[in-house]
């Protein structure tokens, strides 16, 4: 092996970009459904209803006992044979992470809303207020500050976790680099680049986080 | 102003209120008082529908409490300040007093700031408008609760406890905005074990043990000739030290 030579990345960033913006593009659609059913499943899940509660306690344990691989790929089988139809591998992907992570981010924003103590919603209960208007006004603005670190993290967790869709054939930024690494035998070059390049997203995303993680003014 | 009649209540099997009956006229000051576990704190919360009650009556102001439409028309009238004081930790002391009559009562920004603004004058924290109940003392964040109740105008305050949870050196600041409170005119309910402020500020005194009230008296007689047992007992216990 000769000596390292960048030149090959440069060579291949349109392909490598159109990578990196299928897993951006994926992370941020996942990221979007996952929260959107997470807190619905999470109101499901504190409902006073058992049955209703104990339905979507059953869903979080199902998902978060699974491997996220073997989702994509039933969803990759399984939705066209219930709509009939192929989805493509970018929907079912799509679906698949989103059920995925439903489970993950109803978990946090459960957590983050009973981590609000009861006598919140008495005070404004007490003051008049529907419960309703309680939990949009006093409960959820403070779970949203102190579960905003956690979905942060889980969110960076699930961009990572793109990396996983070669297995329904999407060429997701992962795969655009083992495909010009094998191509052009510039193996060192491309994983250290993928490294670098998961890297900084990351750490950005964490540092953001941290920024917010400072909470209520104490 | 408030009738009380007959309430009972159960957790299960556990009877925490037994036939609990009292009036109290426009203005008085009532302190209710007792050993802990007494239901004094539970008897309170039933007359703004926070806990429910199995069997009796309320009526506060001519409302039932409990039919569910009138309940939280009688909410807006009956202020409640708790012991642990419930301020809203993400909103700064004026918003505090705010929120409820801008999401209840539909008031505008300005008008509901300006009554924050007096209101924080009268319990003495003008300078501390723009401050987090986390950066208020304790007597300092019971008094933005007693101004936010005071925000809906209420007819009624009801207070649990409101100074249990505060260093002894606080608990002075409190009390005296609730002396002011009686002295013009509020109807008011206080459970605590402040026999000072009892003496002092009180109409009356009800005394409850085991879930029932045991008497129902004026302070004077009450403290040097309890009628019953029971309040002889108690009144050893906490005078005595």
């Amino acid at each position: 092996m000769g000596p390292l030579d960048f030149n090959v990345v440069l060579r291949n960033l349109p392909y490598l970009w159109s990578g990196l913006q299928l897993s951006l593009l994926l992370a941020a659609l996942a990221i979007t459904g996952g929260i959107f059913f997470g807190a619905i499943m999470g109101v499901l899940r504190m409902s006073s209803i058992r049955p209703v509660a104990w339905l979507a306690l059953g869903y979080v344990n199902f998902f978060r006992s699974v491997p996220l691989i073997l989702v994509i790929f039933w969803i990759y089988f399984l939705v066209p044979l219930l709509l009939g139809r192929a989805t493509g591998p970018f929907l079912s992907a799509w679906i698949a992470f989103t059920l995925f992570e439903t489970a993950y981010y109803c978990e946090i924003i459960r957590a983050g809303v009973q981590s609000i103590p009861k006598g919140q919603i008495s005070a404004g209960v007490a003051s008049g207020m529907t419960r309703l208007q309680a939990m949009r006004y006093i409960v959820m603005p403070q779970a949203f500050r102190n579960m905003m670190p956690i979905l942060m993290t889980q969110s960076i967790i699930l961009f990572q976790d793109t990396s996983l869709v070669y297995v329904v054939t999407l060429r997701d930024f992962m795969t655009s680099v083992a495909t010009v690494a094998n191509q052009d035998l510039r193996l060192v070059e491309l994983y250290l680049f993928a490294a670098v390049v998961y890297f900084a997203i990351c750490f950005a995303g964490s540092r953001f986080i941290n920024r917010l993680g400072g909470g209520f003014r104490r | 102003m408030i009738k009380i009649h007959d309430v009972s209540k159960w957790y299960t099997d556990f009877q925490v209120l037994k036939s609990c009956s009292v009036s109290i006229a426009r203005g008085e000051v009532i302190v209710v008082c007792g050993p802990s576990g007494s239901g004094k704190s539970t008897l309170i919360k039933c007359v703004n529908g926070l806990e429910p009650f199995d069997e009796g009556e309320i009526v506060v102001d001519g409302l039932k409490v409990a039919d569910k439409a009138d309940l939280r028309v009688l909410r807006t009238r009956i202020g409640m300040v708790f012991q642990n004081f419930e301020l809203y930790p993400h909103l700064s002391a004026l918003d505090n007093i705010c929120l409820a009559p801008m999401v209840v009562l539909k008031r505008k920004r300005a008008e509901a700031e300006t009554r924050a603004r007096a209101l924080l004058a009268r319990v003495g924290l003008t300078d501390h408008a723009s401050k987090f109940p986390l950066q208020l003392s304790g007597g300092q964040q019971q008094r933005v609760a007693i101004a936010r109740a005071l925000a809906m105008d209420p007819v009624v305050m009801l207070f649990d406890e409101p100074t249990s949870a505060l260093d002894p050196e606080m608990i002075k600041e409190v009390l005296d905005v609730m002396s002011d409170l009686a002295r013009d005119g509020m109807t008011m309910i206080v459970v605590t074990h402040e026999m000072g402020f009892a003496r002092r500020v009180a109409n009356r005194i009800i005394f409850m043990d085991a879930g029932e009230i045991v008497e129902t008296r004026p302070p004077e007689t009450f403290f040097t000739a309890p009628e019953s047992e029971r309040a002889r007992v108690f009144l050893s216990k906490i005078l005595g030290h």
